[in-house]
């Protein structure tokens, strides 16, 4: 049995300290949060031992693993003390909201040898894994570029009280939302040299962004491009949606499907050939114990269980892995200040060429 | 319960396939005439039942059958609570307090319960609980809802929490209030039913994923299998055709063949679909 305890009931807590709670082999042996009122009402009902501070439940509590889901500007420290208990931990995404102290942390866990897992479910979805695969094996031969997208209908009011509508508590669309596309980027490209033209603006919030545009730049002029909007309410619930374009194809994948076209067939791949290909997630997603909202929440889980129970720690979704994608967030976040590179009216403008027809034709 | 019920994935845009198909569904049935002549066809194949999610676009639906009390005379509704998104997108926005405060039509009784901090009183949970069922049952008022459902979100995020009184606070409401059967969606089928025979709910009515392939089976198909034989209880199947992954025919036959099944759920656009299903179970289903 893995003895665990859920810190942050939110959103992203209580359905993972649900999930987690129905596995057959772990034990949840506290839960933690600020608010009384959530933790009073599952200790009433589910009987879960409840704490407000966490350093008390830390030493306390006899645990293997902790997952962290409380406001991003708290991982840092919450991960920091748990590692230093020897705890395995499974952090909510993004990772570290302070880019040199997740440096730390991913450091720290590896010396530690623990497992470090950041939740970035995408990379459990059946058509995003097909993808990487796909890629893995050159089916589209060399990548050239990538449009990564995400949108849903999450801020469609100038309103918003609780954290997520804070840039400073790490909410907004770039932590919230665009965190995800640039996370499979990562997974697909590894870490880019650069980013420009980034924009993060609002459309309804006060104090945070609501879009995200910007692209970024890969060694041998490989490029991607980010397009999120987390005001859109054109979409159902949140869509991510990825397109690689390569040398010898083209890949698309969403939740549900992988769709491939292949310019010549690939060895690797026998049950593929040229033109298109499509592959879904219902066929790609393996069972799991308890679902919930959608299979790859379930998976992530069971994965880290799995992870401790076999001592195995370069684990999927490293610390590593989601530091890189809080780099590329800072780098963009830092690029946004800029503004547009060029600007209309203080740029040479590039004299017209003598014999333009074009040109001889308006002055004539 | 009838044999066959409509449901509702298809006008809302839910496809567990494509995001593609999913849209053209949602353009499809932008204007509520497109639903309802769906629902006519559906109504006029002898299908009368509805089960339906409390979209807010459901209540033009009620509006609609409310107007014409004749023609829908033997219409039935069996409303699915609460549509999750909803509260799943508030909840990012204004927190769990926040969102509860905005649902609710009494904002004073929020504010009271929540006075006390620390600890919530058990007649306060209930007394949300049921002021949120009321407020999704608003828009079915004068039409027939013999049996209201508890989504499968909300019921598997109740039980992978341990929170089953929940379960007992939902039916208890449903029975007294509005004179009908609670009824619960799942996903996790077979652990539900250990959960509300601990509670003592006798003979529930439990809709899940009941197909030919074992997609979204959850605690395997040999579980499923053995609940539908030894347990008592009254079984709907919904993604009988495991979304498109088993051939019309096959997939009802296998359903029908299953003991312990009271109805099958199932969502179709078009006529051809509509009567091709309806004859298929009346064909199998004997």
């Amino acid at each position: 049995m893995v003895r665990l305890a859920v810190v942050g009931l939110g959103k992203m807590g209580l359905s993972h300290f649900s999930m987690i709670n129905a596995h057959p082999e772990v034990k949840v042996v506290a839960i933690c949060d600020a608010m009384g009122y959530v933790l009073d009402v599952l200790n009433k009902y589910a009987g879960t031992p409840i704490y407000t501070d966490y350093n008390a439940m830390l030493n306390e509590v006899e645990l293997d693993a902790v997952i962290i889901a409380t406001p991003s500007l708290l991982h840092g420290k919450m991960v920091r003390s748990a590692l230093e208990k020897g705890i395995h931990v499974f952090c909510e995404k993004p990772f570290c909201l302070d880019v040199a102290e997740g440096g730390e942390l991913t450091r720290l866990a590896r010396q530690k040898g623990l497992v470090n897992q950041v939740g970035y479910h995408y990379r459990f979805v059946g058509a995003f894994q097909e993808m990487k695969r796909l890629l893995d094996l050159k089916a589209i031969g060399e990548v050239t570029h990538v449009l990564a997208e995400a949108y849903g209908p999450v801020v469609l009011k100038p309103k918003g009280s609780s954290w997520r509508s804070q840039s400073s508590q790490g909410g907004g669309c770039l932590y919230d939302y665009a965190a995800h596309p640039i996370n499979l980027l990562n997974w697909f490209l590894g870490a880019p040299i650069g980013v420009g033209g980034t924009v993060v603006h609002k459309i309804h919030s006060k104090n945070t962004d609501d879009k995200v545009f910007g692209t970024l730049f890969f060694e041998n002029e490989v490029t991607a491009q980010v397009s999120v909007n987390w005001s859109d309410e054109s979409c159902r619930k949140m869509s991510t949606k990825m397109t690689v374009w390569g040398s010898q194809g083209r890949i698309f994948a969403d939740r549900q499907e992988c769709q491939a076209y292949l310019r010549e067939p690939v060895a690797a791949l026998p049950d593929y050939s040229s033109g298109w290909n499509v592959r879904y997630t219902t066929d790609l997603t393996k069972e799991v114990w308890f679902y919930l909202r959608g299979e790859e929440y379930s998976a992530q889980l069971d994965y880290f269980v799995g992870c401790i129970k076999n001592q195995a720690v370069d684990n999927l979704n490293s610390f590593e892995s989601a530091w890189m994608t809080d780099q590329v967030i800072s780098m963009m976040i830092e690029d946004a200040k800029l503004g547009p590179s060029v600007k209309i009216g203080n740029h040479a403008l590039a004299a017209p060429k003598k014999n333009n027809r074009f040109f001889t034709f308006f002055t004539r | 319960m009838d044999r066959l019920l409509f449901g509702d994935n298809q006008f809302f845009g839910v496809n567990h396939m494509s995001e593609e198909k999913a849209r053209a569904q949602s353009m499809r049935f932008q204007d509520i005439k497109a639903v309802i002549e769906v629902l006519d066809t559906a109504y006029d194949a002898g299908i009368n039942t509805f089960m339906c999610t409390t979209h807010d676009r459901i209540a033009k639906v009620c509006d609609h059958m409310r107007a014409n009390p004749e023609r829908y005379k033997d219409f039935i509704f069996y409303p699915c609570m609460p549509y999750a998104h909803k509260y799943a997108n508030a909840v990012t926005e204004d927190g769990i307090l926040g969102t509860l405060k905005r649902f609710t039509p009494d904002e004073g009784f929020i504010n009271a319960a929540f006075r006390g901090g620390m600890s919530l009183a058990t007649k306060d949970i209930e007394g949300i609980t049921t002021l949120l069922i009321d407020a999704e049952m608003k828009m079915f008022a004068g039409l027939n809802t013999p049996v209201i459902f508890l989504q499968n979100v909300v019921v598997d995020l109740l039980l992978g929490l341990g929170f089953k009184d929940a379960f007992r606070i939902f039916a208890d409401h449903i029975k007294t209030h509005y004179n009908a059967e609670p009824a619960f969606i799942t996903m996790n089928m077979p652990l539900l039913l250990d959960a509300l025979e601990d509670l003592g709910i006798e003979n529930p009515i439990v809709c899940s994923n009941i197909n030919k392939i074992g997609f979204r089976m959850c605690g395997g198909f040999e579980a499923y299998a053995r609940a539908l034989r030894e347990k008592q209880f009254r079984a709907i199947a919904m993604s009988v055709f495991a979304s498109g992954g088993i051939p019309p025919r096959e997939a009802i036959k296998w359903v029908c063949e299953q003991p312990n099944i009271q109805s099958i759920v199932f969502g179709a656009s078009s006529r051809g679909n509509i009567l091709s299903t309806r004859d298929l179970v009346g064909e199998y289903w004997t």
